[in-house]
């Protein structure tokens, strides 16, 4: 795509003020002189062996770069998964029991609330809470899962919390809504009021029919949720200084580090098809229904 | 039928909270070209950082600039975002939808396999690509937050043109020898109308949020051009200092985003009442 643009590569690398030679020079050393399908062959290559090319700016492979940041990226992602469906399954399921009463409509109030926060503001507010008024956490920077470099497991782990609970309370705002609709959906099928004529308890009711059959619209929405969660981080780890993917990203851009852009870019749009990817496969393991329909 | 009454008084005081709202932000906007309290772009440098004061109801920024004068000049950079992506959107999205609902065959599979490749990205994503080649700046990022709005649209129009295009009045209209374009444009396209003004609402609100990361990341609006998103990271600067400056922008956006959402999910109710009763 980025052969489809106007420019070069390299004359983005390095500037208006580059000399010919230099962006003569660069192309030499990025191989842009060569036709574009061999270099797009190349890349897909390179894509599926892990060899993703050099960095410029910090003349490292991107590959490494990549790995040292996706042990912040990929932990802060997951927390913020966690802690979105355990706050969206607890509110979803609370409002569809109070389907229409004070306890559902005071959700369904919060949650729209919660839809309209940005995601980064909601970050500055907890930075203004927990580190500059309670001095709970540090208002930011990672301090590593190594005990030698001064971190740890647990401080690592720490230095996430605040930064999961921004990515996740929004998501979780939308994933209430869901939970709860599909649940309440589900409440007035005919296989519920049989499974309770027969004496099923309301717990049995509810984990063995209702969440079960609740869950495919509720999937989609997570599955899209997760993609996301993981742009988010871009925007969070800003907030916070976490050196994950977005800060690589993002330092990549000042740096004109083109080929960083491009590399983190597309690993980020491949876990999202990755995810969704995912998601259409556990719709069948949740509802064997699918498979017969698919057969 | 005590309750249904209630939940239609309740989804109508939604949407009239959520109208009043935006044409409060539209006002604001509209106001700005004629009257603010201060020039936004005026340095006051000896009395930056101030409290609320008679003079300056919330309050100046670290370069004595009127928070109020930003806060209503700033909406008109999140007007114009949401309008101009929501645009490109319609314009684009709702042309490739029809004409794959049109056509079917090849060229619905390949705007179908086009909407999946441009869903996975997202319009940050998309701005980040764009601003690492082009540098950052309003035109970039608003370009970015449509391209992202292109398939939504694009899957909205073709799904409900396909319904509408079963129903016996294009049947109708077919025996009657009225082209394919002419039966689109005379029926399918209003009768998907509401269905897509409900969309727009909901992906202005989407607009003004991306809009408003971009510029607090420093990839969007550029100084001296106010906007929300810039306010709150150079808000973020002053965190211990004047930590009042972080709520003000971010309420802002609260605020219309909520608004947006509020209108959308009113008009639904108005434009097709069925959905109502499901929920």
């Amino acid at each position: 795509m980025l052969d489809v643009l106007p420019g070069n590569a390299a004359e983005v690398m390095l500037g208006e003020s580059a000399t010919p030679e230099s962006v003569a020079a660069l192309s030499a050393k990025l191989g842009l002189d060569r036709p574009a399908p061999v270099r797009y062959a190349d890349w897909m290559k390179g894509l599926a062996t892990g060899e993703l090319g050099t960095s410029i700016a910090y003349d490292t492979p991107i590959a490494q770069l990549v790995a040292e940041r996706l042990v912040v990226t990929v932990p802060l992602a997951l927390m913020a998964m966690a802690l979105t469906t355990l706050l969206a399954f607890s509110l979803g399921l609370y409002a569809a029991s109070r389907h229409g009463r004070g306890g559902d409509i005071g959700v369904m109030a919060a949650s729209q609330i919660g839809i309209a926060i940005p995601n980064f503001w909601f970050a500055i507010l907890l930075i203004l809470a927990f580190a500059v008024k309670l001095r709970w956490f540090s208002a930011g920077g990672f301090p590593g899962w190594s005990e030698a470099d001064g971190g740890g497991v647990g401080a690592g782990l720490r230095a996430l919390v605040l930064p999961a609970v921004a990515l996740a309370v929004v998501q979780a705002a939308i994933l209430a809504r869901i939970v709860r609709s599909a649940v309440l959906d589900v409440l007035r099928e005919d296989f519920v009021r049989t499974a309770r004529a027969k004496g099923a308890t309301p717990r049995g009711v509810l984990w063995g029919h209702v969440l079960r059959n609740a869950m495919v619209p509720v999937l989609t929405v997570m599955g899209l949720q997760f993609a996301n969660l993981l742009t988010g981080t871009v925007v969070i780890e800003n907030v916070f200084s976490l050196p994950g993917l977005g800060r690589l990203v993002f330092q990549a851009i000042a740096n004109r580090d083109l080929l960083v852009v491009r590399d983190v870019v597309m690993l980020l749009a491949a876990a999202v098809v990755l995810i969704n990817f995912v998601v259409d496969m556990l719709y069948v393991v949740i509802d064997p229904r699918l498979r017969v329909r698919a057969a | 039928m005590k309750g249904a009454g209630s939940r239609v008084r309740w989804r109508r005081a939604n949407f009239v909270i959520g109208a009043t709202l935006v044409t409060l932000l539209v006002g604001l906007a509209l106001l700005s070209f004629v009257w603010t309290p201060y020039s936004p772009t005026d340095l006051d440098i000896p009395h930056k950082l101030q409290p609320p004061t008679p003079a300056h109801w919330l309050g100046t920024d670290s370069l004595g600039r009127d928070i109020v004068s930003l806060l209503i000049v700033g909406s008109r950079v999140s007007i114009a975002v949401g309008l101009i992506a929501v645009g490109i959107g319609i314009a684009f999205g709702v042309g490739i939808g029809l004409l794959a609902a049109v056509k079917r065959g090849w060229v619905e599979e390949a705007v179908m396999r086009f909407a999946d490749f441009t869903f996975a990205f997202p319009a940050l994503l998309s701005a980040i690509m764009l601003t690492a080649i082009y540098g950052p700046g309003l035109v970039t990022s608003i370009v970015a937050i449509g391209i992202f709005n292109v398939p939504v649209f694009a899957r909205i129009t073709r799904a409900s043109a396909l319904v509408v295009r079963s129903r016996e009045f294009v049947l109708a209209a077919r025996a009657l020898g009225k082209s394919e374009w002419q039966i689109t444009i005379e029926h399918v396209l209003p009768n998907i109308a509401a269905l897509l003004i409900v969309q727009a609402t909901i992906q202005f609100a989407i607009a003004i949020l991306a809009e408003a990361a971009l510029s607090y990341l420093g990839l969007g609006t550029q100084p001296p051009t106010p906007s929300w998103g810039r306010m709150l990271n150079e808000a973020q600067a002053q965190l211990f200092q004047a930590p009042q400056l972080a709520i003000y922008p971010g309420v802002a956006i609260a605020l219309t985003v909520l608004g947006l959402n509020l209108m959308g999910d009113g008009l639904r109710d108005i434009l097709d009442p069925r959905l109502m009763r499901r929920r």
